[in-house]
């Protein structure tokens, strides 16, 4: 993990962010990542996201759970300890299905919430940055990763005339830390350059 | 660009329909021919004549039910207060339009077998043989002509009549726009008590005892309190596929301007969803009887699974659960016209076979008698819903542009 110089711009409305996530992509300028105080429906596509994974893991987990059950309780009940109920075959698989179809459940539901949160780096007292605070209040804000190549001034300015309310330049931590954010001065913003 | 909200159905759309619904009718012409006459002895001549009645009785239900739906659906997320169907809801009014044409001839076909000489299919019609039977005697009070009688055609009444009012109350508004916020209010208001209505009477019939007096009594000894839950869940998701199907053939027109592939994907979902429903009310009724395995139980179940019929019970199972399941499971699929026109006739398809499952075994024990007659009934059926299908839609506009609802409905997100 390192810490990197991004230009951030924050937005008081979501009707000139979308414009303006449309207009920066086309501008050639990366996003990494825009943080609102509630989903907006639409954006993932606008910023050009790809469609989540999360399905496809649900169904591998779905699938574990199926053959889990259906294999432990054909073990179960027909190697290592069958037992007779009601004079029905040792492998009767009309029974099992209740379990079957609970456990298929159980994996998929579980599995997904770890997966959701691998993705989305969310566990206890781990820490990201969101660049602004307001973001969960009333902020539209939308960080925009430097290179070595890009021209500060000119993406500001860019970004200004694309209807941001107040631009800033500031070097964060990309990933996750575990910590606290008002004892981590070193990675929580402490070189922060108002701009204009 | 203009909106095309007015439908007239093309010429090819309508001699198609007449065309299945002469094939239909020469399709019982020919399914009499061959069941009638040859027989060895009076009991087969009994069975044969039962065979052909057995026929038109699972393809009329069936068929009814279908229509049916359509108008629980409205009704449904009207009490909801669902917006998001307000886009092609014409299309479900339009289908249940059909509810009194094929209810006629429902009505007609099941009064013909419960007052006619033949109780092959229903047997308790016999009263000789009721007198002599402890349980059909003891079932009586239910199961009797005149009760039967006055149930079908009550039923089948109140659905045509509360389905018309419910079409009336939406077509009120295409030419008087409601002037503010409280006549709106009022409006929804209205269209909640009708719809009310009409969901008591459905639950009291099609999930009660419809499916009790018209299918289950064919085994009358044998019952289960599931039994309707589980017609209803078969009739229900027919009648989605059939709302998709005609969903796409009028985007394929150029119509529906404001159905996009959201609402789509949102039919998709129920075909999806009451897919696994239906399933797990097959299971369940299956389940709990193999499981306790009590005679009188599992005779319904011994030609069925294990008997002469076992090979359609298996392709029910992949064709109503297996193909929705993986098809259907994915969000591309239910938001392409070919996926969703596929599964939306191979549900049909599927649900029809559960009819034929639910009306065949007890009438014709000793073989599974479907030929291509049968499949020819089913064609006529289907000719007459396109029909009057096309008709009810040319009636009105495409779009209930005055609806308090349809606004939300344009802009609708999955």
């Amino acid at each position: 993990m390192s810490v990197k110089k991004f230009v951030v711009g924050n937005f008081d409305d979501e009707a000139v962010l979308f414009p303006a996530v449309k207009k920066v992509r086309r501008a050639g300028y990366r996003i990494h990542d825009v943080f609102t105080p509630f989903p907006i429906h639409g954006l993932d596509k606008e910023m050009g996201l790809r469609d989540t994974s999360l399905h496809t893991a649900g169904f591998i987990f779905g699938i574990t759970g199926t053959t889990t059950a259906v294999s432990f309780i054909t073990w179960a009940l027909t190697t290592d300890w069958p037992i007779n109920f009601g004079g029905k075959p040792f492998f009767s698989l009309p029974a099992w299905i209740p379990i079957t179809f609970e456990l298929t459940v159980l994996f998929a539901a579980v599995g997904m919430v770890l997966t959701f949160c691998w993705l989305c780096q969310l566990a206890p007292f781990v820490k990201k940055d969101h660049f602004n605070p307001r973001s969960t209040d009333d902020t539209f804000v939308m960080a925009l990763e430097c290179t070595d190549k890009t021209n500060d001034e000119e993406l500001i300015a860019f970004l200004n005339s694309v209807g941001a309310k107040d631009v800033s330049v500031q070097y964060r931590e990309t990933g996750w830390w575990l910590g606290r954010y008002d004892q981590d001065t070193v990675k929580y913003g402490k070189k922060v350059e108002a701009a204009s | 660009m203009s909106l095309k909200l007015n439908f007239t159905a093309p010429k090819r759309y309508n001699t198609i329909s007449l065309a299945l619904m002469a094939f239909g009718v020469l399709s019982i012409i020919g399914l009499y021919i061959s069941t009638h006459g040859g027989a060895a002895d009076a009991k087969q001549e009994a069975l044969n004549d039962a065979r052909f009645w057995a026929s038109l009785l699972q393809n009329s239900v069936y068929f009814l039910l279908v229509v049916n739906a359509s108008m629980f659906f409205i009704c449904a997320t009207t009490l909801a207060w669902g917006g998001w169907q307000m886009a092609f809801r014409r299309v479900p009014e339009a289908i249940s339009a059909v509810v009194p044409v094929i209810g006629v001839i429902c009505v007609a076909i099941l009064l013909a077998i419960c007052f006619g000489s033949n109780h092959t299919i229903y047997h308790w019609t016999d009263t000789h043989h009721v007198a002599e039977d402890p349980v059909l005697d003891f079932k009586k009070g239910f199961l009797n002509k005149g009760f039967f009688a006055v149930t079908t055609v009550l039923t089948v009444v109140l659905w045509s009549v509360l389905g018309w009012k419910m079409r009336k109350l939406s077509q009120s508004l295409d030419n008087s726009p409601l002037p503010d916020l409280e006549s709106k209010r009022k409006y929804l208001w209205k269209n909640t008590v009708w719809a009310a209505l009409y969901i008591v009477v459905f639950s009291l019939t099609v999930m009660s005892s419809i499916p009790w007096l018209w299918l289950m009594s064919i085994d009358a000894h044998w019952y289960s309190t599931m039994y309707s839950w589980y017609t209803f869940a078969s009739s229900f998701v027919a009648g989605m596929a059939l709302i998709a199907l005609f969903v796409v053939y009028l985007k394929n027109a150029g119509y529906l301007e404001f159905t996009n592939f959201e609402h789509l994907h949102d039919i998709g979902k129920f075909m999806f969803a009451f897919s696994i429903f239906w399933t797990y009310l097959w299971f369940s009724q299956f389940m709990l009887i193999w499981y306790a395995n009590i005679p009188e139980e599992t005779v319904y179940f011994k030609p069925r699974a294990e008997g002469l019929y076992s090979g359609i019970f298996w392709l029910m199972f992949i064709i109503n659960f297996l193909a929705p399941l993986l098809i259907l499971m994915t969000r591309d699929s239910k938001r392409r016209y070919s996926t969703m026109t596929f599964m939306a006739l191979l549900i049909l398809f599927g649900h029809w076979l559960d009819f034929y499952q639910m009306v065949f075994p007890a009438v014709s024990p000793n073989e599974v008698p479907m030929i291509l007659y049968d499949f020819g009934v089913a064609l006529g059926f289907v000719g007459v819903i396109m029909f009057v299908t096309g008709k009810a839609l040319s009636k009105a506009p495409l779009l209930a542009t005055n609806h308090p609802l349809t606004k939300e409905s344009v802009i609708h997100h999955a």
